[in-house]
């Protein structure tokens, strides 16, 4: 165990451990956008800096890759520190300028767009994160996805930008995006799901008769876990 | 095509942290990487076909098209440039009729531009299938590709 101190409160917390996490355990709120308890952090969004004070050396540190230490002093709002965050949530305002979830964010941080900073006008919203492609590969194990090109080509894509044969449409990329980039639309009845351009079915669950989940992701589920595709047809709400 | 890569990807034990030189020797074998390839590829190496096709689009050395059978590199470092090398890289396109990085639709000729090659004495550097020719200018390089241009239409007869 060492000690520690954040925003002033005294703090124990388990060697090696993040400071994101400890401050999260401590209700200290720290913004992230590439941070999912489910993936290991890597760090890209920047979003989570804070200012670690140990000894003489003050440093400004991404909390979610940064392991806490004995005597460290962690400042997370300081004037440095909002400006570091600032300066990153407008950067990734001009490049994703239509992500409402960014838009939500830097409202609540009270952070305007900053002039100087052209907005992106391709209409992507990707953040390149990578937590959808690791997500599909780590938590799904269907590896559906990938980066593709470099430089200012750089995006996520499906294969030679098809559609996959692998995915199964569990939408779980979706869910992890942070800046609502990837596209997964529903018809109204929610007997198909089309996402990264492939459609889906959807199975009916036995007993409420409501479209619950796409039929390839429940074949996938079976052929993982080995329990029959018979026992996969009722939904979460009815089991 | 199964067979050819198999035999690739027993040459490096199956190691599929050897993914990058074995996609150079399949692109030696098949000229470029074919989709049905680059899916067997996949397949041997058990790494998945979106991790393959990541690796494929972020070096430019590999390539998903079919190439030219002469393979022109433009220098366009910035020796190169200073001396006329976005001249003669419009001759190129004029003569050829394409773009950079395109290749032509009879697959004779595929044309790129690319940074420095380090022969900046030599500047501005054409290299035609890994034999580099120095001092270009627009004349030259209208020379050498009327000159492949020939030999390509003997090189057919022959076939
Ligand atoms: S699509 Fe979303 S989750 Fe995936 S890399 Fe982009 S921002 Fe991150
Ligand atoms: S949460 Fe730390 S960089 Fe994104």
């Amino acid at each position: 165990m060492v000690n520690l101190t954040i925003d002033n409160r005294k703090i124990e917390a388990e060697a090696g451990q993040f400071i994101l996490d400890v401050a999260r355990e401590n209700g200290i709120v720290i913004p992230t956008l590439c941070s999912h308890e489910s993936i290991e952090p890597t760090g890209s969004c920047r979003l989570c800096v804070v200012e670690a004070r140990q000894g003489k050396k003050t440093r400004i540190v991404t909390s979610c890759l940064y392991p806490v230490a004995k005597g460290m002093i962690v400042d997370t709002r300081s004037e440095r520190v909002m400006n570091v965050r600032r300066l990153v949530l407008q950067l990734l305002l001009a490049r994703c300028p239509g992500s409402e979830q960014l838009k939500e964010m830097a409202a609540e941080m009270g952070v305007e767009a900053e002039p100087r900073f052209v907005p992106d006008t391709d209409n992507v919203k990707c953040i390149l994160c990578r937590m959808c492609v690791r997500t599909c590969e780590k938590v799904v194990g269907v590896s559906a996805i990938g980066f593709s090109y470099r430089g200012p080509e750089k995006n996520v894509c499906t294969p030679f930008k098809e559609e996959s044969e692998t995915c199964i449409g569990c939408g779980a990329c979706a869910y992890i995006c942070p800046t609502g980039h990837i596209e997964m639309e529903t018809t109204e009845t929610g007997d198909t799901r089309t996402i990264w351009g492939r459609t889906f079915k959807m199975k009916i669950c036995k007993v409420c008769g409501r479209y619950f989940a796409p039929e390839d992701q429940l074949v996938y589920i079976s052929q993982k876990t080995g329990v029959p595709i018979e026992d996969l047809a009722v939904c979460i709400s009815c089991r | 095509m199964e067979e050819k890569v198999k035999e690739i990807i027993q040459q490096y034990s199956g190691d599929k942290s050897y993914l990058v030189p074995i996609l150079q020797d399949v692109q030696r074998e098949f000229n470029y990487l074919p989709k049905d390839v680059l899916c067997a590829v996949s397949a041997h190496l058990s790494v998945p076909i979106s991790r393959v096709y990541e690796v494929v689009t972020f070096y430019k050395a590999f390539s998903l098209k079919p190439k030219g059978r002469y393979q022109l590199s433009l220098c366009m470092g910035t020796a190169c440039h200073v001396r006329g090398a976005e001249l003669i890289a419009r001759n190129m396109e004029d003569i050829l009729g394409i773009k950079e990085g395109d290749t032509t639709a009879d697959l004779e000729f595929s044309y790129e531009t690319v940074g420095c090659l380090g022969a900046c004495a030599l500047g501005p550097v054409l290299v035609v299938n890994g034999e580099y020719h120095g001092h270009m200018n627009i004349a030259k390089s209208t020379k050498i590709l009327k000159k492949l241009g020939k030999k390509g239409a003997t090189d057919d007869e022959q076939d």
